[in-house]
């Protein structure tokens, strides 16, 4: 925390006097890299791991009998394969509709209970972001490897390509109008090309994020969500078929690279 | 590739995804697989505030570009849009295509309106500057467009440029079918009177954009 707020001295100091142009951009990428150091994040993931842990809802149980698809409570390496096909639910689920699943099964809560709160506030946590931050850093280093061996996977994954490419609402905007092409970027922000390996891999491999503006971690249900509401699109619903199936084709496209998050973003 | 697609088209929708492999290199060719995502995304979002479902209701332009998005449309499906949004470019009223550059300017600056956070009366920007460079002075401009640093300085200062530059504010797919930028004036994002202002903004002589 500390060291974040150091960081954004320091970027405000050595913007202050400057010529702008290429300066700036490399002042940004070093501010980028200072943020690097000491990332708050990891309050989220202390506190999902209390709350894993933790015997809750009605029935007074902990996730520790939530099968995330490797087998009952075992999180390690968990989601660097997701999303993925569940037998007992008949259906492919990201790591977030699975957590709201063992919710509802196995700790007794309603559905609407369990999605009451998907994208906290300081004044409200979000129990959601805090048990995803935990999840996911128990795949740091682990290698992204999402199955396709069941039709619905592979259905999901097409289907998330159809959104991919969808061009809707007023402005016409898709996710590949931001995300199609090689080195550009929104203002000074530097947009990843995601129908390339190389892109795909970079930017979900960094999701869930600590966003520096925010002071939230953020998932990747919320990424999906926010970037809809700047296409000018409805509200995308939390844990939604269509947000399961896009993460599908983005998480199959980061395959082979090593899972790197909760990282932490501007 | 044609069998691939006739098969598909055939295919149960347990099948579908048996494309996921061919649809990544072609135009998304499949009528069905379309159809399954348009139904799941209608599912999939909810109306709020201003932002109503009817926002994923396709126009022709609007499906034609998404079918062929990773392969960009081919020539006739290219002429087609192209002419059927050109035909659809409306003049301004009075014949007058430059307003004020400095009201251009802010709205090139304005990333508002049109979300389900924002509400009728959120003041609308173009947001230009997201993609554009346009001026010396703003050093933070996005690159997904190109530069139109000036603009009008570099095309001449005349009639037929400043109709060019209002249709292509207006609508930019009548000059380059599937263009990243929104139809600002056939979608009904900017007024007739904010799109003289960045017209003016572009083609103006004291415009910022052409010292």
């Amino acid at each position: 925390m500390f060291s974040t707020r150091v960081a954004i001295a320091a970027l405000a100091a050595v913007c202050a006097p400057m010529v702008l142009g290429q300066n700036t951009v490399d002042e940004i990428e070093k501010y980028r890299q200072a943020l690097q150091d000491g990332n708050p994040a990891e309050l989220w993931e202390a506190r999902g791991e209390a709350l894993w842990k933790q015997p809750r809802g009605p029935k007074k149980v902990s996730f520790e009998r939530c099968d995330l698809g490797l087998g009952a409570g075992v999180v390690k390496g968990a989601y660097a394969q997701l999303p993925r096909y569940f037998a007992d639910a008949d259906r492919v689920m990201d790591l977030e509709t699975r957590l709201v699943h063992c919710m509802v099964t196995q700790q007794g809560l309603t559905p609407e209970e369990a999605k009451r709160n998907p994208f906290g506030s300081p004044e409200r946590k979000s129990d959601i972001e805090a048990l995803v931050a935990y999840v996911t850093s128990e795949s740091k280093g682990v290698k992204m490897s999402v199955p396709m061996r069941h039709a619905k996977e592979r259905e999901a994954y097409a289907l998330g390509e159809q959104m991919f490419y969808f061009r809707g609402g007023p402005h016409d905007f898709s996710c590949a109008t931001c995300h199609g092409e090689d080195g550009k970027r929104i203002r000074l922000q530097d947009l990843p090309n995601l129908t390339k390996v190389a892109g795909a891999q970079r930017a979900y491999t960094t999701w869930p994020a600590y966003r520096v503006s925010q002071g939230e971690l953020r998932t990747f249900q919320w990424r999906l969500y926010d970037c809809f509401r700047q296409q000018r699109f409805p509200e995308l619903e939390f844990t939604s078929e269509a947000s399961i199936a896009l993460t599908s084709f983005l998480a199959k496209n980061a395959d082979g690279a090593a899972y790197n998050a909760p990282a932490i973003k501007r | 590739m044609q069998m691939t697609r006739t098969l598909c088209s055939l295919a149960a929708l347990a099948a579908l995804a048996g494309c996921a492999g061919s649809s990544s290199s072609g135009g998304q060719g499949d009528a069905a697989l379309r159809a399954k995502a348009l139904e799941v995304m209608k599912a999939s979002f909810k109306a709020r505030g201003i932002a109503t479902l009817d926002r994923l209701d396709q126009d022709e332009t609007q499906a034609l570009c998404s079918q062929y998005a990773a392969s960009g449309p081919p020539k006739d499906v290219a002429q087609r849009i192209e002419q059927a949004n050109l035909v659809a470019i409306k003049p301004p009223s009075d014949g007058r295509y430059l307003g004020d550059w400095k009201r251009g300017e802010q709205i090139a600056q304005r990333g508002t309106g049109l979300q389900w956070n924002d509400t009728k009366e959120t003041p609308v920007g173009a947001n230009c500057y997201a993609c554009h460079q346009l001026t010396k002075e703003e050093i933070s401009y996005g690159t997904i467009g190109p530069s139109l640093y000036n603009f009008g300085k570099i095309r001449g200062y005349t009639p037929d440029m400043e109709k060019y530059a209002w249709g292509k504010v207006w609508n930019a797919d009548a000059y380059a079918a599937c263009s990243l930028m929104p139809r600002f004036g056939h979608n009904g994002i900017l007024t007739e009177a904010q799109i003289k202002d960045v017209v003016a903004l572009l083609m103006d002589p004291q415009s910022p954009v052409n010292k």
